[in-house]
């Protein structure tokens, strides 16, 4: 095993460094770095070509300049001794100095889009598995295909053009949703939930009556309410929408006929819905971190309670806490965003036109951790949506595929023919043998995840990783180019290792081949 | 003689009905079939072709002129602000049916001229790229040993870096080269999925009998990979060609649209659309047109890619009604097992 991992790693370094000299010289012949300079008509323009001359080394020949490169790289790897050297921009700035506020902006970007594209796509592609062949499984398959055939830069400008706009116009002049829109989204939420749910004509007609009504009474109580200028969930909405949370999770995970389990769920959204009440103030002065320990804090409790309640089946009851625990409190910490929404939306700066298209923030903009936190999220949902729809055509294939492929094994088979209930049969066997192989393409996609986003952040004009490299490349900056390279190619060499072991840790058939 | 010769048999009559379906059917017709059964695929197909021979034959290609009466750099006198003249009802198309852009090009020529780029690019992408996966694949998978470890860990090497990433470096380095020679610099990266795919293909190929008989007779190395395992894994090998041509145009439209693919005065769909992408309020009509050759395109080609998968995939059965009221009684109606959709790449932005 030791012998597997040594011997992975000295030939990752070889890939990395002879990747790492390829790039070096495609990126450095690409064009000229004194364009710009030339180009000019300064006064001092000679001493200037000069002095970047001087500061990049462009009189080396490009392979040597590769060592020299390779050099100040090669001390990043003696952690904090500051020996670390990737070389200056065109604009002498340090690479070092600009790498970890890129990072950090790509990661906030594609986060949520990540974490969405793979709950949203298993869920929607285990449900058109579970369906094969009716009308929802080729709806959502041509939708997949589609959504994969579409270039990201056109996904992007289309969401600027007309989500922002349009969304910002309705919430400056409009004051209510229009009747023609509610019907429409009423009878798509009824024909979509029946073709989910399916069933006999009698239970499909049931759900499909019971969501359009359930729509066109949320769209009216929107209206009414003027949900969208003061947003938020209320004692009442959040009693219904922890109930929810309970039934479903236990009815998915235990069945609802297990009365331990559907206690130790209640316990929590009880204890949520308490703490609904009871921690406004504690909001009212919190930081970021205060919300983190209260989290795990929650999951904690969650865990806990299904372990002295759950009797005989522990370990699931305390999942099921700790999942309801999670979900209950999110729940409280989002109605405590949408608080302070009239407070966002009516700031001078931000003058009732709330969704941004340029940026990761407002300029200039401070405020307690709920405004700043609605800024980001104002500024990164177009952004998200964008990445998220492509993501989520592939996850959903992906899962569809292997969701049929896992139910049509014999031991699915012997699992029914032993009278398991089918709720069982398809989370508990067919669920968790379809996600091995997910997990290692989730592995595989978080090692490209930083390097992935380069059209959006350019689109939407982020200054992420990606807006870093198309800047740098176009102006045939290498030093640049060459970090985002480094932080890209080892994430993605340490993720497409950690994948392999989650494989072999996973499925007992597959070892690992020295 | 009491005993006759029975009759000879009358062999003009056809086979009985429980023997016309044992007359036998070589493979190929086999999968042709399949896939000609498949009428989105079929669909698909017909209509890419027909987009295909309408851009080419609209403004010509090279010295060889077109029918339209526009090309796709000269200038003309804007009307209506350059508004499209197309109109459904009643159907006419006027002078400029896709508009003018900003000044005066007509867009028409420009669409067309951005289709042919597209279509240029995905064919040499996907032919090139084919070709240098198989054979890195094939001699990897054949010989294995340490050719197999130079070559998987070569192909390692270009797996590592993003193909939007090296392909921005290509792209900018050889765009102002023209568009043939920017695509096969980027075919040249584009080879890494195929080569491992038929790596996979070869190292279980080369295990069977047919393999061994061809050896022991004397087949050269080269003859053995060429002629006798090449042929099983051309299916494998069709598939990925088809699905790297549809990555192949969104690559490309992508680079385009950061201007490091193809460069004025040649045009491409991305170029447009990145040019043009302010103007959406006021001309609508720069940014729509290109936006739906491009979908239009890449969703062809994704169709007829899975089309031919589900035909060269032998587990396929397309459950089909029709089928199990003809022939209840020799019919296999369980509804199709294995529908192995798994995509070689990860989408990226």
């Amino acid at each position: 095993m030791v012998g597997f991992i040594l011997r992975r790693i000295a030939v990752s370094i070889l890939v990395l460094l002879a990747a790492s000299f390829i790039m070096y010289v495609l990126a450095a012949n690409s064009g000229d770095p004194l364009q710009d300079l030339r180009d000019s008509s300064a006064a001092n323009r000679d001493q200037l070509i000069a002095a970047r001359v001087a500061a990049l080394d462009l009189n080396v020949p490009v392979p040597l300049r590769y060592f020299l490169w390779l050099g100040g790289a090669a001390g990043c790897l003696v952690p904090f001794t500051g020996a670390c050297n990737l070389g200056l921009t065109v604009s002498n700035a340090a690479v070092l100095d600009i790498l970890p506020t890129a990072i950090g902006s790509t990661l906030q970007l594609v986060t949520a889009s990540f974490v969405l594209a793979i709950v949203l796509g298993i869920v929607v592609g285990v449900v058109s598995a579970l369906r094969q062949y009716s009308g929802f499984d080729f709806g959502i398959t041509l939708l997949s295909f589609f959504l994969f055939s579409l270039p990201s830069f056109l996904v992007a400008v289309l969401l600027k053009e007309f989500m922002a706009l349009g969304f910002n116009s309705f919430l400056e002049s409009a004051t209510s949703i229009p009747i023609w829109l509610i019907a429409l989204l009423a009878v798509v939420s009824a024909v979509v939930w029946q073709a989910m749910i399916g069933g006999d004509a009698r239970r499909r007609m049931i759900v499909a009556a019971v969501s359009g009504l359930a729509t066109i009474a949320l769209l009216v109580y929107f209206n009414v309410t003027d949900w969208f200028r003061n947003p938020g969930l209320g004692p009442v909405g959040l009693l219904l929408l922890i109930a929810g949370i309970v039934v479903i999770t236990t009815a998915l995970i235990a069945g609802l006929q297990n009365r331990r389990a559907l206690i130790v769920a209640a316990l929590n959204g009880a204890i949520a819905y308490v703490c609904y009440f009871a921690l406004q103030g504690l909001f009212d002065i919190s930081t970021f971190n205060t919300i983190i320990i209260l989290g795990v804090v929650a999951v904690v409790v969650g865990v806990v309670s299904g372990y002295l309640l759950g009797a005989p089946d522990r370990g699931m009851a305390a999942r099921i806490g700790a999942l309801v625990a999670f979900l209950s409190g999110a729940l409280v910490v989002l109605d405590r965003y949408m608080q302070s929404w009239p407070q966002y939306v009516n700031n001078p700066r931000i003058n009732g036109r709330p969704i941004a298209t340029v940026g990761a923030s407002t300029p200039g903009f401070t405020g307690d951790m709920w405004i700043s936190g609605i800024d980001s999220f104002t500024h990164l949902l177009l952004p998200t949506i964008s990445l998220l729809l492509i993501s989520f055509a592939g996850y959903t294939r992906y899962a569809r595929a292997g969701m049929l492929e896992v139910m049509n094994q014999d031991y699915i088979r012997t699992a029914r023919a032993k009278g398991l209930p089918e709720r069982t049969v398809i989370l508990r066997h067919g669920l968790r043998n379809m996600l091995i192989p997910i997990v290692t393409l989730v592995a595989t996609d978080i090692g490209a995840l930083l390097g992935g986003a380069v059209i959006t952040e350019r689109v939407f004009a982020i200054s992420g990783m990606g807006a870093l490299f198309v800047t740098s490349i176009q102006r045939v900056d290498v030093n640049p180019v060459m970090g985002y390279f480094l932080v890209i190619a080892i994430t993605a060499i340490v993720f497409n290792f950690l994948a392999d072991l989650a494989y072999a840790t996973l499925d007992p058939r597959v070892r690992v081949v020295a | 003689m009491t005993q006759m010769l029975p009759e000879p048999a009358n062999v003009d009559a056809p086979p009985p009905a429980d023997e016309r379906n044992t007359v036998g059917v070589s493979q190929g017709r086999l999968i042709l079939r399949r896939f000609l059964a498949n009428k989105v695929a079929v669909v698909s197909g017909i209509l890419f072709i027909l987009v295909a021979v309408f851009s080419i034959s609209a403004i010509g290609l090279g010295p060889i002129p077109g029918w339209w009466k526009y090309d796709y750099t000269s200038l003309n006198p804007q009307n209506d602000g350059g508004a499209p003249t197309l109109s459904l009802w009643p159907f006419s198309v006027g002078d400029h049916p896709f508009g003018q852009d900003r000044i005066g090009i007509d867009y028409f020529a420009m669409t067309m001229r951005g289709i042919q780029n597209s279509i240029l690019v995905m064919v040499v992408i996907s032919a090139v790229g084919t070709a240098v996966g198989t054979v890195i694949g094939a001699l990897a998978g054949y010989y294995r040993g340490w050719v197999d470890s130079v070559l998987m860990r070569i192909t390692d090497v270009f797996i590592v870096i993003p193909i939007i990433v090296i392909g921005a470096v290509v792209g900018r380095a050889t765009g102002g080269l023209g568009v043939v020679p920017l695509a096969f610099f980027l075919a040249m990266i584009s080879w890494t999925t195929i080569a491992r795919l038929v790596r996979a293909e070869f190292l279980t190929l080369r295990e069977r009998e047919f393999v061994e008989a061809a050896r022991v007779a004397g087949a050269s190395d080269a003859r053995i990979i060429f002629k006798h395992i090449l042929p099983n894994a051309i299916g494998v090998v069709i598939v990925a060609a088809t699905l790297l041509a549809a990555s192949a145009i969104l690559l490309e439209t992508a680079l385009s649209y950061l201007q490091l693919g193809v460069r004025p005065p040649d045009v491409s769909l991305g170029l447009i659309i990145s040019d043009n992408q302010s103007a959406f309020q006021t001309r609508p009509w720069l940014f729509w047109w290109p936006a739906v050759f491009i979908v239009l395109l890449a969703v062809l080609v994704n169709f007829v890619g899975d089309g031919l998968r589900d035909a060269f995939d032998p587990r396929q059965k397309r459950f089909s009604l029709r089928r199990t009221k003809e022939q209840p009684a020799s019919s296999t109606t369980a509804p199709a097992s294995t529908q192995a959709r798994v995509h070689p790449e990860t989408p990226s932005s």
